[in-house]
């Protein structure tokens, strides 16, 4: 900021975006108050919920009923599995058409793209069937293969774009000072790299962490991540707001905690080549 | 330096995720179409017969389906103008110069994370709820009527919920480009005397065109096979206020058991995505050629 | 899978040192509804995994999805689950396709006494004379009120069957949304499970069916537009807002929190508004009968939930072993100790409805036996109709048309659709759906 601005225009700007990022967080914010709540209390008045006493009963609740452990552990396996194995086939991918662009470079990349677009309700049962003719149902590689498709034309273009931000003169510079392939990829490209490959893995777990149409519908017990948790309380009988706020925060913590600690990294990828 | 030799490698190194992609897209694809032609009853294991374009004519002619097509299309022309316009709007005043950005940041994605299951759950159940709902205990303490949701506005409710995901999305998106502005530009305009509507009009729009693109491309790639919102929710009601095509071929294929019908349905909505695919991409191929 | 078995039992045969507890400890998985009573399965299931060395992996869903998913994993076969929770709609439809073990051995064991279930929830169980299911609950409809309400208003009690007209102007004089307390909650959330369970009941008060002798919908019928009529301006005059949204669970929650004074629901919900530890109207909630109207036919719902083992489980003899525990007397037994008995699952099983616990704990148990075995499944209109069912049409087309009219019923309830819109619609798509069928050309 090359202007100078007064501690009073400063101080109007802060209580502005304050009010903005308060409200776009409430929500979250409620849900995590009302899971330390009693369910007769979770039901008040907000003012009233607010003073009501602090309990851990629907945790304890929610961790006898159900395995957390065990929905969260596939979580955690899906999302990176899917993730790590989509950059690896990616990132081959997106090096080749973002440093020998071909006449049909673009086309790929936007028909990669528009595979997204399928609707994926209307392929289930295709799907369905050849998962239980391969004996992939309920399992966590089925998942993690799944998954990896659905979102691989998201990391082919996200690494893609950023790729091409690379400058191809550098390469050039380190092949004439005599630096091999090998180095060449270690030293000159991966640094530059890291921070486009870093924001796509994190966009993709994410995506991978929230997917819940086919988690859902390809699970039954064993390979059931969170979403299958949370499916499972979400219209219990009787009073049920601290439950299912004490299972939703569960399922959604690690990956908002992961979120928040590499959101600079997230961001800096982000731009799909949009900064520019 | 693209000579014949790293041509050939390219190839080798794209042709893995382009193989896999063609084949996650046409084994699927071919089957949908050839159960499209069957009369497939989930229920009926073993009866399936060919029926031409039968389930072509029922779904096309389902009384819920010009609802879909409708609802489809406007969420995702009201999700996109709450997010871009919101998202243009929270980039602004982000970018600003405050104190403790870096938490408000932080709060602003937030919902972003969370996942669309429990998104629902916490909007129907926590807020739009009639009796117990946040909005309704305000609106009494007010001394209003509560008002109920999703049972007189749902598809509205619904353009909230996702606009509330998404929005964090196309904010730092936007905000990023934004950054990479030239504030010195900015500044020679200002001292020209260009009011603010001016620059906003003249040098940021133009500046996050790009960026916008961008936005509306991921978004509508997840906004037209929106799902797990609707069915936590509404159900797709009530009546077919808040069916979209996805949900749809959901009632069809998984509620009624008709693979047929619901595989015409799929093939349908395929075709009706690639029409807003082409469209898009379209506009797209221009924008990031630049 | 059959081989697998086969060569399981050659090797018990072969080697006859093995145990048969360690021959079988395997792991079952189990597919159900998210429950009070499954929960409390679920907690009380160590014990068996513990004296059978076996082991449990719980698949618990909300009622719709677990019906989707069930649905597709035994119509394709797949296997993925040895036990289901279903109920007495697709049990004798499922059955009859040959995708449900059948439990006819049952029958043989001393110990588990089949003759002590009701005969009814038997019935509604089987298919072509064979037993496909064990009952865990059964339950019909009727009224829960709130005494103090009922006082408070002056309004007497009723001891013989009202009419629908008489339950409203009830449910109107008692409606003071002022005080947070509702005249009347139903069901109004779209499904033929959830609003036309209790719609569907209406309807037949009112007179009408949902198809005539030659399968014809008939949803246009001036009956049907009666009951529509009737359920839409009930619920906007004293129901809650946003009872479009409100299914069975909502409405129980809002019971037991103490902001409805009618509610006609299922019985099986008795002994949990009647809890004290779950509920805040314990001490003040009583039960008359279902309304009628033109006719006390099919007034009052018939459904039982029930525990079964799709054709495709490998695991057969475990499953097996599992149902005859889980939905034994001693089961019945060890939830009242570790429940209360007011708690323990309701209308299966002769010997537990009378025991003395359960009738001192719950005064209300044989108000709730009688209405479950006065229901008449297979005659529930004022008119013949070619079908079985009260609330439901024990046809496979029918989860779809009440389905569809359940979402129209919905939208009648909301004031997006009036009720004459709701049921043309609905009357074209039950047409449509028959005649893919091929039920009529």
């Amino acid at each position: 900021m090359a202007r100078s601005i007064t501690t009073k225009q400063k101080a109007i700007n802060t209580a502005v975006i304050w009010v903005l990022g308060l409200v776009m967080f409430f929500p979250i914010f409620w849900l995590i108050i009302l899971s330390f709540k009693t369910e007769s209390d979770a039901i008040m008045a907000p003012m009233e919920v607010l003073m009501s006493g602090w309990t851990m009963e629907s945790y304890d609740a929610v961790n006898r009923r159900s395995d957390y452990f065990k929905f969260f552990s596939n979580s955690v396996i899906i999302a990176l599995g899917s993730t790590f194995l989509g950059l690896l086939i990616a990132v081959p991918a997106a090096w080749a058409m973002a440093f020998v662009p071909g006449k049909r470079t673009k086309d790929i990349l936007l028909w990669m793209l528009s595979t997204k677009m399928l609707p994926p309700v209307g392929v289930l049962i295709p799907i369905y069937l050849l998962f239980r003719d391969t004996g992939l149902l309920d399992t966590r590689i089925g998942l993690v293969f799944v998954l990896m498709m659905i979102n691989l034309p998201i990391i082919v273009w996200m690494l893609y774009t950023y790729f091409k931000e690379i400058p191809v003169d550098i390469l050039e510079a380190a092949r004439m000072d005599g630096a091999s392939l090998g180095k060449e990829v270690l030293y000159v490209l991966t640094p530059m790299a890291l921070p486009g490959l870093a924001s796509t893995m994190l966009l993709n777990i994410i995506l991978a962490w929230n997917e819940a149409f086919w988690t859902l519908n390809l699970t039954s017990a064993k390979a059931a991540p969170l979403t299958a948790f949370i499916a499972s309380y979400s219209s219990p009988e009787g009073l049920f707001y601290a439950k299912l706020s004490a299972a939703s925060v569960m399922a959604i913590a690690p990956i908002l905690i992961m979120g928040w600690f590499s959101q600079k990294q997230l961001v800096r990828g982000l731009t799909f080549g949009a900064v520019k | 330096m693209a000579t014949q030799h790293s041509r050939a490698s390219a190839r080798l190194m794209i042709s893995p995720s382009v193989l896999l992609l063609l084949g996650w897209m046409l084994i699927p694809l071919c089957m949908t179409v050839y159960f499209s032609f069957l009369r497939y009853d989930l229920l009926s294991p073993g009866t399936e017969v060919f029926t031409g374009w039968d389930n072509y004519y029922y779904f096309l002619t389902d009384p819920s389906f010009n609802d879909a097509v409708i609802n489809t299309l406007s969420l995702l022309v009201g999700v996109l103008l709450v997010t871009v316009i919101g998202g243009i709007g929270f980039a602004l005043l982000l970018n600003l110069p405050a104190w403790g950005q870096g938490i408000v940041r932080v709060l602003v994605i937030a919902p972003f994370f969370v996942m669309p299951t429990v998104s629902g759950l916490l909007w129907k159940n926590m807020f739009m709820n009639p009796v117990n709902g946040v909005f309704a205990h305000i609106t009494l303490a007010f001394g209003g009527q509560p008002f109920d949701f999703l049972g007189q506005a749902p598809w509205e409710s619904i353009i909230l919920m996702v606009s509330w995901q998404w929005l964090p999305f196309a904010t730092l998106i936007l905000l990023t480009a934004l950054q990479s502005l030239d504030q010195e530009q900015l500044e020679a305009a200002e001292m020209d005397g260009a009011s603010w509507l001016n620059r906003f009009w003249h040098i940021i729009l133009p500046h996050l065109s790009r960026a916008i693109t961008v936005v509306i491309l991921i978004q509508t790639i997840f906004l037209l096979s929106i799902f797990a919102e609707i069915l936590v929710t509404t159900n797709g009601g009530p009546g077919t206020a808040s069916t979209n095509l996805t949900y749809l071929i959901y009632v069809q294929s998984l509620l009624q058991y008709d693979v047929g019908v619901g595989s015409a349905g799929g093939v349908i909505a395929i075709i009706l995505a690639n029409i807003v695919a082409i469209f898009l991409m379209r506009m797209v191929g221009k924008n990031l050629d630049k | 899978m059959q081989p697998k078995k086969t060569i399981t039992t050659a090797l018990i045969a072969a080697f006859g040192f093995v145990t048969a507890q360690s021959a079988y400890a395997e792991d079952i998985t189990i597919a159900t509804v998210n429950n009070a009573d499954m929960i409390t399965m679920q907690e009380l299931a160590p014990e068996w995994e513990k004296a059978t060395g076996n082991k449990i992996e719980w698949v618990v869903l909300e009622e719709n999805i677990l019906r989707q998913r069930t649905t597709t994993d035994i119509a394709t076969g797949s296997g993925s689950f040895d036990i289901m929770f279903i109920g007495a709609y697709e049990t004798p439809i499922w059955g009859a396709k040959g995708w449900l073990t059948p439990l006819d051995d049952f029958a043989d064991d001393k110990d588990y006494d089949l003759e002590d279930v009701f005969p009814l929830v038997r019935n509604g169980l089987s298919a072509n004379g064979s037993l496909y299911a064990l009952p865990l609950y059964s339950e019909t409809s009727f009224t829960f009120y709130r005494t103090d309400l009922f006082e408070k208003a002056g309004i007497e009690v009723p001891t013989e069957q009202i009419t629908y007209t008489e339950f409203a102007e009830m449910a109107a004089k008692l409606h003071d949304p002022e005080n947070g307390v509702y005249g009347t909650c139903q069901r109004g959330k779209a499904g033929w499970g959830e609003n036309m369970a209790f719609v569907g009941t209406v309807a037949n008060a009112f007179g009408a069916k949902w198809f005539d002798m030659d399968w014809k919908p008939q949803l246009d019928s001036p009956e049907w537009n009666a009951a529509i009529t009737y359920y839409v301006d009930l619920m906007k005059k004293s129901g809650p807002p946003g009872s479009s949204a409100n299914g069975h669970n909502e409405n129980r929650a809002l019971f037991k929190d103490g902001k409805c004074a009618t509610w006609v629901d299922a019985t099986s919900a008795a002994g949990d508004v009647r809890n004290p530890e779950t509920s805040s109207v314990a001490d003040k909630t009583e039960f008359f009968k279902a309304p009628k109207q033109v006719t006390d036919k099919g007034t009052g719902w018939f459904w039982s939930w029930a525990l079964a083992i799709p054709k495709s489980s490998q695991k057969v003899d475990t499953a097996k072993d599992f149902l005859k525990w889980a939905t034994s007397k001693e089961y019945f037994a060890k939830v009242g100790e570790a429940k209360g008995w007011v708690a323990v699952p309701s209308g299966t099983r002769k010997s537990v409805e009378e025991d003395a616990r359960r009738l001192e704990a719950a005064p209300f148990a044989k108000t709730v036996v009688d209405a479950i075995l006065s229901v008449d499944p297979a005659d529930s209109t004022r008119d013949e109709t070619p079908y079985t069912g009260v609330q439901f049409v024990a046809i496979p087309e029918f989860q779809g048309i009440g389905n569809y009219v359940g979402q129209q019923v919905a939208a009648a309830l909301a004031g997006t659709s009036s009720v004459e819109d709701a049921l043309e619609k609905s009357q074209a798509f039950a047409t449509r759906t028959m005649e893919k069928a091929g039920y009529i050309k």
